[in-house]
């Protein structure tokens, strides 16, 4: 099953659950959705469950947060996370803090789907990856997965938390295949997955480059022998720092790879986080994989230089273990 | 004073059989009952005397932060509140004080929350800006200009999903009108139809800048017609009409679910806030804000129609200065928030791995 069909089945399952939930953005209902997430829903559940809306993020998304207030859980589709900077006083000022700063009288249980990701050549405006923004503010959860089963453990999680939640997708993953199995149960928002095991170095990815860390794992120790652990953060908050510590401390180096910017990135965090917990097991610096620190660019190659890449991160890693004269 | 601009859509449904209609009167207040008008007089002087002693308290530091006072606008507060029913709901701007109260939170609850006590309305956590009670139906203070409307709009969503017979106010100041979400947030309540009115107190400035320097329309009600929505200007120094309009376009708006935009104008008689002395004030324009004070206006006019003896009116500010000297007492004998419960309102569902740790806390 692709990425795709996975959260259009997940969102179906779970309106058929929950009367309360019902999906609201942009192109969502008549026009299917932008990347056709939603197709067939308002013609499955009318318009009142699947409402397209005005060109307003602003306006969109703040009723969606007034309505989660008094107890429904919308889901909003930003048509991509760019647009989403047109929300942000909803999503920062209101959506995380009504919880808090009412003294926890009333929580805002909504999903903010969204896609980011650069690769399209879409341009400086279409291809950011700025989850960082959000990952920042307490009060949000943040979520990213990066496989179809994982797609639909984290959205139902998502559907069914109290919290707003902002969900992670990527363009390059809506047509990735995986296996999907029918009971796939709620995933525990704030857990990592180990999803590959080993002993030489950690590499730590989300989204996008969780699955090309998988990649570069597998294909590093069929030709090298080099035997990488994957850490998949899946969420980026409340962020797993333990599951990241634990595998470093058992490792002694870690290569961070991210779609993000590298200054204030996600791996910087990491790194920091690493440098707390594991300073005494380091038997060299954390390695950054991260995207060129430019506006994306439109033109084809430049737009593949600027991204990281299974072979910029196969490099980072190969160097890393060259650092500690692990590599055999 | 009334102005009304365009007429609404259509009604496309009915909840209920209730009309607001209103007998036609004659004298300065025809067949009110007196009950009622000295229950206005009561509540406006109460917020009066509130807000007064929130003042006192600032300048004593116990009270922080921002607080932005009702006096002057109690007319406005009183007749407001009096349109709707308990169960209604209410989103207002940062200067609340006087709505929370008149929807009926207990003021000792108010002013501990100024007082940042955990009895206050948000247990210490909002602040003047940010009260709430579910219980009163008040969904929340908002310190952002203009954060409260789309809000609002997506409340009464949820009402029409619901198919409840709650009407959602939304109250602004006149400088809110300029920003994007008060357009986005109309403009989606007129295309869905939602149980919605949106209330401008339109105290002629937004901070220090006057309504028609910010506002290329400065009738601000008109800009209702943009929304192909009901638009009306009342005098917001006078409670009846406050309120008259405010019932209609409330019932209006449940039974059909009709949203519609009601400007009251009022006047400012301090600053933005308590730590603002207004120099940027024409003489002129404070001397008419004193002139138009609504709560001595409504008193002697109360008085003039022998609503009100001066007994009667003495009593009734005797007693609104013992509540709010009461409600201070209470937020002075309050306890604070324990500091081991700043962790407990980050999250409503606890998630593994949250950040819990206090800047001197080890990271593991």
């Amino acid at each position: 099953m692709t990425y795709r069909q996975a959260l259009h089945d997940t969102l179906r399952d779970e309106m058929h659950r929950d009367e309360d939930v019902f999906l609201i953005g942009e192109e969502i209902g008549v026009f299917e959705g932008s990347y056709k997430i939603t197709a067939g829903l308002l013609e499955e559940f009318g318009e009142k469950r699947v409402r397209d809306t005005p060109i307003a993020e602003e306006g969109f998304v703040g009723a969606a947060v007034g309505a989660a207030m008094l107890g429904l859980r919308p889901v909003v589709e930003l048509m991509t996370i760019n647009f989403s900077l047109i929300a942000l006083d909803q999503i920062v000022n209101h959506a995380a803090k009504i919880y808090g700063m009412f003294g926890g009288q009333t929580s805002v249980p909504m999903v903010l789907r969204t896609p980011g990701g650069g690769g399209q050549q879409l341009g400086a405006t279409h291809s950011q990856n700025i989850e960082l923004y959000y990952a920042f503010v307490p009060g949000l959860k943040v979520v990213a997965p990066s496989t179809p089963a994982d797609a639909k453990a984290l959205l139902l999680a998502s559907l069914r938390d109290d919290d707003p939640v902002l969900f992670l997708e990527n363009l390059a993953l809506y047509n990735t295949k995986g296996e999907v199995p029918d009971d796939v149960a709620p995933a525990e928002i704030g857990k990592a997955a180990v999803t590959r095991e080993g002993s030489d170095v950690t590499i730590i990815g989300y989204s996008r480059m969780a699955g090309i860390a998988g990649q570069v794992a597998a294909k590093l120790h069929d030709e090298e022998g080099i035997d990488a652990e994957v850490v998949d953060l899946r969420s980026l908050r409340p962020l797993d720092r333990e599951t990241v510590v634990n595998s470093v401390r058992k490792t002694g180096c870690a290569v961070v790879a991210e779609d993000d910017w590298l200054t204030y990135g996600i791996g910087a965090e990491i790194a920091a986080s690493i440098s707390d917990g594991a300073f005494d097991y380091l038997d060299a610096p954390v390695r950054r994989v991260a995207a060129a620190e430019v506006p994306l660019p439109y033109a084809k190659p430049l737009e593949k230089a600027a991204l990281p890449s299974a072979e910029s991160l196969t490099t980072a890693v190969r160097e890393t273990l060259d650092a500690v004269g692990a590599r055999r | 004073m009334a102005q009304t601009a365009t007429r609404s859509k259509p009604a496309t449904r009915t909840k209920s059989g209730r009309t607001p209609a209103r007998a036609a009167k004659s004298g300065p207040f025809g067949g009110e009952s007196h009950e009622l008008l000295r229950g206005y007089f009561q509540q406006m002087t109460l917020i009066r005397r509130f807000e007064e002693r929130a003042a006192q308290g600032y300048t004593q530091a116990k009270i922080g932060g921002y607080c932005h006072l009702n006096l002057g606008e109690e007319a406005t507060v009183v007749g407001l509140m009096s349109a709707l029913r308990k169960t209604d709901l209410l989103f207002t701007n940062y200067r609340e004080h006087g709505y929370a109260i008149a929807k009926g939170i207990e003021p000792g609850r108010v002013m501990a929350e100024l007082y940042g006590r955990s009895t206050g309305t948000s247990k210490g956590w909002g602040g003047s800006m940010h009260m709430f009670d579910s219980d009163a139906g008040l969904l929340g203070g908002y310190g952002i200009v203009g954060g409260q409307i789309p809000l609002a709009t997506g409340a009464a969503m949820a009402v029409d999903y619901r198919g409840g017979d709650q009407v959602v106010m939304c109250q602004m100041g006149d400088g809110t009108t300029n920003i994007g979400a008060f357009h986005e947030a109309l403009n989606i309540a007129a295309l869905w139809n939602l149980p919605v009115v949106f209330v401008v107190v339109n105290n002629h400035m937004g901070m220090g800048t006057t309504v028609d320097k910010a506002s290329a329309e400065s009738d601000l009600y008109k800009r209702a017609a943009a929304y192909r929505m009901h638009g009306e200007r009342v005098d917001g120094n006078n409670v009846l009409e406050v309120r008259d309009a405010a019932t209609k376009l409330v019932e209006q708006a449940r039974e059909s679910g009709t949203p519609a935009l009601l400007e009251a104008v009022s006047d400012r008689l301090k600053g933005h806030s308590v730590v603002d002395p207004g120099k940027y004030r024409s003489e002129d324009s404070v001397q008419q804000a004193r002139a138009n004070d609504p709560v001595v206006n409504f008193r002697a006019k109360l008085i003039d129609a022998g609503v009100l003896d001066e007994d009667a009116a003495a009593e009734i500010e005797k007693q609104a200065q013992a509540d709010a000297d009461a409600a201070v007492a209470f937020a002075d004998d309050s306890p604070h928030p324990e500091v081991s419960t700043l962790f407990d309102y980050t999250y409503a569902t606890p998630v593994a791995n949250d950040s819990r740790r206090l800047p001197a806390d080890p990271v593991f």
